[in-house]
């Protein structure tokens, strides 16, 4: 089977029990100790981040609040701090520190004995309606 | 290969002649010594011949790890470099294995077959790395962890690797694997005890080690014996007993060593596990001497250098007949380390229990503090500490004097009142002055707080004490504590940042103390949590601290910090080009403009400072679009000088009685790139119409009648509006840069994280700074000025990182990555 996804933006959202692809994205050393790369994985805006103490995460790139790139945000512990507003998440959640923000969409990351970072790429999708873009109140 | 002829270089045969002949065999840290300690002596008495296997003179193999980690640079660590030998008429063989000795015919001889006779042998053989019986400990990428060269290999390798396994959880093992995390690896280290540091610690202090250790970031396995390391032609995985293995790019050996005794065994000495020596560091053949980590003394075989310095110092007293009958009797072990930002003592053996011991121990998980000491008849036979090193004088001096511990065990750590703290602020006399900077004494401030004045600012307000250096806050807060009824301040407010529960004074001292150079280095060591302010605030500071020295961590910096660029609503930047004085030509403007086309800016735009600011550029743009400005960063985006705004002055303006373009130009080319705990903006009129609006800006200057310069501080037009204060005026454009220069410092120094000038000035009160900065009564004008010239010196134009990026990925955007197809 082969699955192609489409291209146009916000037309769906990753389904919380769907399957998962792992994309290769590039290698843990792309990204230095305490810093994001921001990757554009088919029709995901994805932040990648490694901390000091070694652990490598990933989420969505922009910030649920105002589309902040988090890539470019301070690391704080196993935080990132959004560069705009310096809202907080968590990166092991998505949780946002500060209340009334929405979490930050999280994805799983394998790193492969060769330290390539595999981030996990939902492949079944729902429908439009279903999307909570980031524009939508939250 | 034995009639070779002898090896003495002629020039120095003459002055040799009639001395007896003195070899010493290995020039690392024990042979070096004992050639300084035999001058020391008497520098006449030998003809010293030395062979040292490292074609270098000795260095000092303590700071092997620093070379290995970057903060020392390899030729900082040699002891002796090789003209000392010359000059002391020394000859030194570097690079020349001695293989055998001789002893019926009193020579040494090396590999390439020629031969050295000796009338005295000293053997200093030291040591070399174990290495366990496993398969792959040949392939490349295992390095052993001894030498200078093994640092070079190790280091140049480790750029090609992303994880690394150090095989060995000792002292050595964790310097490597210290090492190693500055080079960005991702470390583990294997430990077969069931804890790091078996030789120091007991099993609960490595577990509370271990722990502290993890947090930085480095994978400690414990309880793991390695069985094989995997890979061919080079190293790919490290296997264990337990049948799991892990992937590294590359091994250190870091398991111990073993005395290098090969050469005295195979000639005939009494070896057991190192060279046997008696009082006299005499081998078994009396004209042969061993001395350092290839000796056993009674029973006895020592790895660290302070008692090999003992021993050095023994034998070159017997050597050199200026005390025949120095003994060397065994060292008492008591080492005082740094093991990863962790401070521990270790003295004695402390895995040497006798069921009849009493054991008193202290811990503190929380703060990973650990205390342990062993009392044998009433006397300290072993102790070690562990995070926190409060009673490590106390100890020492129990152990070394070899004096009875207190009958109370519990004095052991913790000194009754009367011998610990000498005096308490309450014993304190009335009349003794507590803030040195305003001359206030201990019975003013306790006056103060009995009427109420119960905080540091209301301290300050009543009597100034603390409102000077800041340096004696703490003990009036311990004073506030001792005398007031109740007390609800807030502690955090005179801390410099809220991570770090200091005030700046306090801070930059223990920053000083500790040699912090690096924001995860403060944070580890005094931090309480983390923030990105904090990391902000303490990356400035550090900066201004350690100049060239402090270590630029580039994940402590605001994005803007990092790409020298102010970030947008939409994630793009802005670019603002210095153009000093607001002052710009035609070429300059044609070039911006083509800029602006170029690369399709959605905005160009004049600031408010007089610039010109190209709004909406991505971040992949930035290195392009500053080359083809080829200007200097406008600072626009940092906490730093920003812009110097002037007048036309007298160059054009019918009112203008300076020439204040000018004065504005010198003072932005003088201080560009200086950076402050907020942003710094200035301003230059050229007469007091003050069309340049000098006198809302951090730093003013006014043109006046007459050839003087007003300059004017603490002024704010923002959020805040104030209006700024008169400091002084001066004639000269040269004074004008050195009073400003000098404020600029004072602030720099001073100033809280983020506080601007506008809340400094009066928080310092003027006349206390015109006192410091005019008139110099403090006698920091010298400071002050040296550091101008200093951060003048080490101005660099930012956005040359524009060729050479400081990081991976500095100005890269969202890298596109196709999905793969899904089957």
């Amino acid at each position: 089977m082969t699955i192609v996804l489409p291209l146009e933006k916000g037309g769906f959202a990753p389904m919380s029990s769907g399957e998962i692809t792992y994309v290769t994205v590039g290698p843990v050393s792309a990204i230095p100790p305490g810093m994001g790369r921001a990757y554009h994985v088919g029709p995901h805006r994805i932040a990648v981040f490694r901390t000091r103490s070694g652990r490598v995460f990933a989420t969505a790139q922009r910030c649920p609040h105002r589309g902040g790139p988090l890539a470019d945000g301070m690391l704080v512990g196993e935080q990132v701090v959004c560069p705009l507003h310096a809202f907080r998440f968590d990166l092991h959640t998505g949780q946002c520190e500060q209340s009334h923000v929405c979490p930050v969409q999280t994805y799983p990351v394998d790193i492969t004995p060769e330290g390539w970072i595999r981030i996990g790429i939902p492949t079944r999708f729902r429908s439009s309606e279903d999307v909570s873009p980031l524009l939508t109140s939250c | 290969m034995t009639g070779s002829p002898a090896l003495t270089p002629p020039a120095l045969s003459v002055q040799r002649e009639g001395r007896p002949r003195l070899v010493v065999v290995g020039n690392g840290m024990a042979g070096g010594r004992l050639l300084e300690d035999i001058l020391a002596c008497d520098p006449q008495r030998f003809a010293i011949t030395v062979f040292g296997e490292e074609p270098y003179g000795n260095y000092n193999r303590i700071l092997l790890s620093e070379v290995l980690n970057g903060s020392q640079e390899a030729q900082n660590i040699f002891l002796n470099p090789l003209a000392w030998y010359a000059e002391n008429g020394i000859t030194l063989h570097a690079g020349r294995k001695v293989v055998r000795i001789d002893r019926e015919q009193r020579r040494v001889y090396c590999e390439d077959g020629q031969s050295e006779p000796y009338d005295l042998l000293v053997l200093a053989t030291g040591s070399k790395p174990f290495i366990p019986p496993i398969p792959g400990t040949t392939l490349r990428g295992v390095f052993v962890f001894r030498t200078l060269d093994d640092c070079r290999h190790i280091a140049s390798y480790a750029r090609q690797c992303q994880r690394a396994v150090v095989i060995g959880g000792g002292l050595l093992g964790l310097e490597a694997a210290k090492g190693l995390m500055t080079h960005h690896l991702d470390v583990t280290v294997v430990e077969m005890a069931p804890y790091l540091m078996s030789v120091q610690l007991d099993e609960a202090g490595g577990k509370v080690l271990g722990q502290t250790i993890e947090r930085l970031g480095i994978h400690i396995r414990t309880a793991t014996t390695t069985k094989e390391i995997v890979g061919h032609p080079h190293v790919t995985a490290v296997r264990f007993a337990d049948g799991t293995e892990i992937p590294a790019d590359m091994v250190v050996i870091a398991a111990g060593i073993r005395p290098n005794i090969d050469l005295a065994r195979e000639c005939g000495l009494a070896c057991e596990r190192a060279i046997v020596v008696d009082d006299q560091l005499r081998t078994s053949d009396p004209n042969i001497y061993a001395v350092g980590e290839c000796v056993q003394h009674n029973g006895v075989v020592y790895g660290l250098v302070a008692p090999i310095w003992e021993q050095t110092k023994v034998l070159a007293r017997v050597l050199t007949g200026s005390d025949p009958h120095a003994r060397y009797t065994g060292s008492r072990i008591a080492t005082r380390l740094k093991v990863m930002g962790v401070d521990l003592v270790s003295l004695g053996r402390i895995q040497d229990v006798q069921s009849s011991d009493e054991v008193v121990q202290f811990s503190e998980p929380a703060r990973q503090v650990y205390w342990k000491a062993i009392i044998r008849n009433g006397r300290l036979h072993a102790a070690c500490l562990l995070g926190d090193l409060g009673p490590a004088d106390q100890l020492q001096r129990l152990f070394h004097s070899g004096a009875e511990v207190p009958q109370r065990r519990v004095e052991i750590f913790f000194p009754p009142a009367a011998n610990a703290a000498p005096v308490t602020l309450a014993d304190l006399p009335d009349t003794q002055q507590i803030c040195d900077c305003n001359g206030v004494s201990k019975g003013t401030i306790v006056a103060a707080i009995r009427a109420g004045k119960c905080t540091l600012p209301a301290i300050g307000k009543a009597t100034r004490a603390g409102t000077g250096c800041g340096s004696c806050k703490k003990i009036i807060k311990g004073l506030i504590e001792c005398f007031a009824d109740s007390v609800t301040p807030d502690p955090s407010e005179d801390w410099y940042v809220p991570a770090v529960p200091m005030d700046k004074p306090t801070l930059v001292a223990e920053i000083r103390r500790r040699g912090l150079k690096s924001v995860s280095a403060v944070l580890q060591e005094l931090g309480q949590g983390e923030d990105e302010k904090s990391k902000n605030g303490l990356a400035s500071l550090l900066k201004s601290l350690w100049g060239k020295e402090y270590i630029d961590e580039r994940d402590a910096r605001f994005i803007n910090d990092r790409v020298h660029a102010n970030i947008q609503k939409d994630g793009t930047f802005s670019v603002v080009p210095r153009m000093y004085g607001g002052v710009t030509t035609p070429d300059e403007l044609i070039r911006i403009g083509q800029v602006a086309k170029k690369y399709q800016v959605p905005m160009v735009k004049i600031t408010g400072g007089q610039r010109i600011d190209l709004l909406g550029i991505r971040k992949e743009d930035l290195p392009k679009v500053w080359a083809d400005l080829g200007m200097p960063s406008g600072y626009a985006y940092t906490k730093a000088l920003r812009t110097v705004k002037t007048c036309v002055g007298s160059e054009f303006c019918r009112f203008g009685l300076n020439d204040s373009t000018g004065m504005g130009i010198a003072i932005e080319k003088r201080f560009q790139g200086f950076e402050f705990p907020a942003k710094v903006k200035m301003a230059v009129s050229g007469c007091p119409r003050n069309c340049a609006e000098a006198t809302v800006k951090d730093v003013g200057v006014v043109a006046t009648e007459g050839g003087e310069w007003e300059i004017s501080i603490g002024g704010a037009a923002g959020a805040h509006v104030r209006k700024s204060d008169v400091l002084c005026r001066v004639s000269s454009r040269e004074e004008v840069l050195r009073i400003i220069g000098r404020f600029l410092i004072y602030y720099r120094d001073n100033a809280k994280w983020l506080e601007r000038t506008y809340d400094f000035v009066p928080r310092i009160g003027l006349d206390k700074i015109r006192d410091i900065i005019v008139h110099d009564k403090l006698g920091l004008g010298e400071y002050l000025d040296a550091e101008v010239e200093k951060m003048a010196a080490a101005y660099v134009d930012p956005w040359l990182e524009r060729e050479h990026p400081a990081y991976e990925g500095q100005f890269d955007g969202e890298s596109r990555i196709p999905l793969p197809m899904v089957t």
